[in-house]
Formats: structure tokens, sequence, C-alpha cells
């Protein structure tokens, strides 16, 4: 996981150089940008804005469902929640490193992520209570980000396309794995099942809020969307996921939390009752249930990982310092 | 009501399977332990793939000793449905993880020995456990220069990083006698040509770790003594906390399959 919409995207963004038009007509003949190409500064901080948004919720997203590695039910289950989340950490570090093709280093990004300046997905600061949870998140959070992210796979620029193809093939490995944990749930014990339905409970409208705000709140979709940064609208995305997720949930005898919820033969979607955008601002802005423990743990790992940092940094000088002594010895 | 652990009679196979298979389960626990929290994402990574192999050894071990055991348990029965007591696993694996620095010496001491054993259980009569040891030895291998490599770096990192590597490996070295320690299980098995001796191991791990060690510019601990009891069961407190977590959903619902 895991992209969020953008909160406020410089608006300068209409250069008139002949360069900018150069690059706009690259950019609508699907020509991928690539790193050392000329690149207006908005489309530049954009993507870095974005992709470092998009490597920081995959680190935190490690912590919620790392919560059940050492409880997960049996050793099969272990095994796969263990190489899933670190699946995750491999999506933060292909995301880092597209972000420092942009001219902006990982320590900086970190840096702005543990001073609270930069976001990360709202939905992990959503907290995992049950092993169900497990379920739910490869399911819907996994779910909800490949609908958010296929998209990304023709992105403009190509670092950043390259490295969404590569992990949108594990987020739908993801996406089945999450399921199947569902279905053995539901088809499971009555407390099995109690506990699946649970997890949908909560994790259901917390999971539609991660496509951003509705088409009608979000400003500044038109200019990613010239860029060829974003291909469909949030509201667009999200009922794509509904459509898709509906069906599932029925098939797996669990109830969406939604009594609005209703298939609409004259359009061939299903509609749903209202979200709460309230909750969705509230827990962007910091108060979600797990805001403060998902940076505490954030912060903490930084910190007490900086010896261990500087003790690689002061053994790789030495290493360097002795290796050229040496050869000033040989000449 | 009945308790929900199972009991089964301990062959001098079964018991044997069951060390080198708690060893691998309850270190590859601690070593999740780690996921999410390392010093660097590549840690997270790097740990969390020394984690992966060793519960995947486990699970081998634990059908082939259900295989052995033959009334059919599973190897989750093994890994879930055993009492504290009936832990095979040394106490050097079930130690806390402590700072990056324990954690590492741990790995260190624990790989130097498995890689060891996994190279002479690849000639045992039994062909089962040759053929897990084939696997395992190549992953412990790269268990060993992982965290070699590491330790190097911290031993000849900063003042502050020996020291914490010093001191953890003074804290360690006291479970280091156990893994050499052959009762009559571990001779038998060896004498029949089934198990390697442990005993005969000790001399070629201490040459294993030499050089690490004097890289690392660290020193070999004098232990005066060294602590033992975890092969017949008898733990350090920390088992009971990991086994609560382990064990806690097979416990609360044991007739839920997962
Ligand atoms: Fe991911
Ligand atoms: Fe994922």
């Amino acid at each position: 996981m895991y992209t969020q919409a953008l909160n406020g995207i410089p608006d300068e963004a209409t250069d008139q150089s002949s360069e900018a038009a150069r690059f706009q007509a690259r950019v609508d003949a699907e020509q991928k940008i690539e790193p050392n190409d000329w690149m207006p500064d908005a489309y530049r901080r954009t993507l870095v804005r974005q992709i470092s948004q998009h490597a920081h919720s995959e680190i935190v997203g490690m912590l919620p469902e790392g919560n059940w590695i050492t409880r997960a039910p049996s050793l099969k289950r272990k095994v796969a929640l263990l190489a899933k989340v670190q699946d995750e950490a491999g999506h933060g570090l292909y995301l880092y490193a597209a972000a420092e093709t942009l001219d902006v280093s990982r320590e900086e990004l970190i840096g702005q992520l543990l001073a609270g300046k930069a976001k990360y997905s709202s939905i992990f600061n959503y907290p995992t209570l049950t092993w169900a949870d497990i379920g739910a998140i490869g399911w819907l959070v996994d779910g909800a980000a490949i609908m958010n992210q296929i998209p990304l796979c023709r992105c403009s620029y190509g670092p950043y396309a390259r490295a969404m193809i590569r992990i949108c093939k594990e987020e739908s490995f993801h996406q089945r794995q999450g399921y199947e944990i569902m279905l053995t749930l539901a088809r499971g014990t009555p407390e099995q099942k109690a506990m699946a339905q649970d997890a949908l409970n909560r994790w259901w409208w917390p999971c539609l809020m991660m496509f951003g705000p509705p088409d009608s709140e979000s400003q500044h979709s038109d200019q990613s969307t010239r860029w060829k940064i974003k291909r469909f609208s949030n509201d667009d995305l999200r009922q794509k996921f509904i459509d898709a997720t509906v069906p599932q949930a029925h098939y797996l005898g669990l109830t969406i939390p939604d009594k609005e919820l209703a298939y609409d033969d004259a359009s061939g979607h299903w509609k749903i009752g209202p979200i709460d955008w309230a909750e969705f601002k509230r827990v962007l802005a910091g108060g979600g249930p797990c805001n403060r423990e998902r940076m505490r743990a954030r912060r903490k790992a930084h910190e007490d990982g900086a010896w261990v940092r500087e003790a690689a940094l002061a053994y790789a000088q030495k290493r360097r310092a002795r290796r050229e002594a040496m050869q000033i010895a040989a000449e | 009501m009945a308790t929900t652990s199972i009991s089964f009679a301990e062959s001098s196979l079964l018991n044997l399977v069951l060390r080198r298979a708690d060893d691998a389960l309850i270190l590859g626990h601690r070593l999740s332990e780690w996921c999410g929290h390392a010093p660097m994402v590549e840690e997270d990574i790097a740990l969390a793939n020394i984690a992966l192999d060793l519960v995947g050894q486990a699970r081998s071990l634990y059908g082939y000793a259900a295989l052995v055991e033959g009334s059919g348990l599973t190897e989750d029965h093994f890994a879930y449905r055993r009492e504290q007591h009936q832990y095979r696993n040394c106490l050097l694996v079930e130690q806390p993880n402590g700072d990056f620095a324990a954690t590492i010496v741990r790995q260190v001491l624990f790989s130097a020995f498995m890689d060891l054993y996994w190279r002479e259980m690849m000639t045992s009569r039994d062909k089962a456990l040759a053929a897990m040891a084939g696997k395992a030895e190549k992953e412990t291998a790269y268990h060993l220069r992982h965290s070699g490599e590491w330790l190097i770096r911290l031993g000849d990192g900063t003042d502050d990083s020996h020291e914490r590597a010093q001191t953890a490996l003074d804290e360690l070295w006291v479970y280091t006698g156990e893994l050499f320690e052959a009762d009559d299980i571990e001779r038998g098995l060896a004498q029949s040509g089934v198990a390697p001796d442990v005993l005969s191991l000790e001399g070629s791990w201490n040459q294993r770790l030499a050089p690490i060690l004097r890289e690392a510019r660290l020193e070999i601990p004098q232990a005066p003594f060294m602590q033992s009891g975890g092969r017949s069961g008898r733990h350090s407190e920390h088992v009971g906390y990991i086994l609560a977590d382990l064990q806690y959903l097979q416990r609360t619902h044991p007739e839920a399959v997962w």
C-alpha cells in the first residue's frame, strides 16, 4: 500500500516555456519521463510527495500486521504473514529508491515522516484487534491499494511506473491470501465467523476512505490527470472497488455494514450510504485510534537503531581508510 | 474440561527431532519480533528472511516428528499444543532480542553451531534428516554470513557499538555450553549414525568463531559456569511468554481450523 489522495498540489504548474510544452507533448504521447529528463518543478514536487507518502505507507503499514506475526494461529499462516509484511518492507524500499531518482534522499524523507510533516495512508491508524483483521487487511486494504495502484503502472514517470508494476503483482497475491483467511474464518466456528464479520464492520468504511475525498471536494486532480500521474478520479476508483468487493462479501456470507447498500440496475453499480468524511478528516489530522502509537513505534525504531547505523558507517569508513593505507604502502 | 495439550511417547529420535525443530521455531519467533522495528528497512527484510528460513525448517522437522510419532499429529500440534516443559529448545534461542547487538551475537553463536551440525547431518543414515539438512545447511551458512558481517561491523564500528557487542557476547556466552551437551539421546543417535555427535563439534565451532571475533575485535569471554536445562524442558522464564503469544489462538479456540 498505499496511495491516498494528495493534499494540496502547488498550482503554479502552468509553465509556458517551450521545455514545458515539449514535456507535456511527451506525456500526452504516453512517453515515459525519466530521471534525467527536464520536468516542471511542480511535477517533481508532486511526485516526490506522492511517492514518499506511498513509501511511508508501506513502512507504517508493517506495524498493524506485524502485530499478529507472533500470534498467527498456524505455522502456515505465520509464514505467509511474515512473508507478506516482508514484502511491504520491500515495497517501501523500491519506492524510496524511486523517490531518490528525483534528487531527494531516503534520510530526508524519513526525517519528514518522523517529524510529522509527511503523510501516510490513514488506514494504518486503525488497530488490528483480532486475527480476522489480518484477513480483512489483505482482502480490503490490499484490494483497495490495487485499485489505486494498477493505473499507476502507466504513470508518466518511468521509475514510479516500474516500481508499481512490481508492487502490484505482490499486492494481488496479498489480496488473495487475505480473502482466503476470511473464507476460512467464514466457514469456521461461530466464533470465527463472528470475528470475520466484526473485522469487516470495522475495516469497510475506512477502506472506502482510502480513495480520498469525493471528487466534488478534491480540487487538484486536474493537474495530476494532465501529467498522467492520476488516471481515474477518487470516486471512480472507489466505485470500482465497491463493485468488486460487495459480491466477494456476499460469497463469504458476510454483511457489508451499510444499511443503504443497494444494487442499482440502471447504472449496474452498487450504491452505498454516505461516507463519514468527518472521521476521515479527523484521522488524517492525527485523531485516529493509533496515529500516536504508529508514529511512536517508527520513531523508536529509528532512534534505537541510530547507533547501529552509525556503527555501520564508522566501520565502512575505517575499512576504506585501511584499504587506502595499504595501497599507499604498496606503491 | 480436559487439557488442550497433547501427550505422546517421546522416542530418542522424536526427542532429537523436536530439539532441532524447537530451536528453529523459537529463534524464528524471536527474530520475527523485529519485523517493523529494525534499525533500517534492509534489516527488517533480512531478519524476516532468517526467521522465515527457521520457521520453514521447524515445519519440515515437525512434519517429520509427526511421521515418527505415528498417531496422526500434525506440525501445528507440536508447535501449538505442547507445554513449556515439553519444548526441547536450548536456552540460547529463547533469550530476548535485547538490542541489535544481542540479536546478532545470539545469531552468530547459534548459526555457527547449526551450520556445522547440518553439514554433518547431511550424511545421516536417516534419509529424511539428511535431506532436510542439505537444505537447512545452505540457509544456515547465509545466516552465519549475514550475522557474522554485522558482528564485525558492530565490534569494529564505534566505541558504543563495540561495547554493546562485547556485553552481548559476555552475557550470551553462558548459554553456549548447552549446545555441546551430549546426553544419552544425542550420544545414542550419534553412535548409530543418525545424528552428529554434538560434543565433537565444539572444537570446530571455536575455530569458526575465532576469525569473526578477531576481526570484530571482541574477546572470548571467560565463563566460570554454563547454563543448561532446555533440552529436558527446564527453560528460562521467557518461554512462558513466548508460548502465551504463540499458542493463544489455538488454545482459545481448540476446535477451530485456521
Ligand atoms: Fe505494499
Ligand atoms: Fe500488500
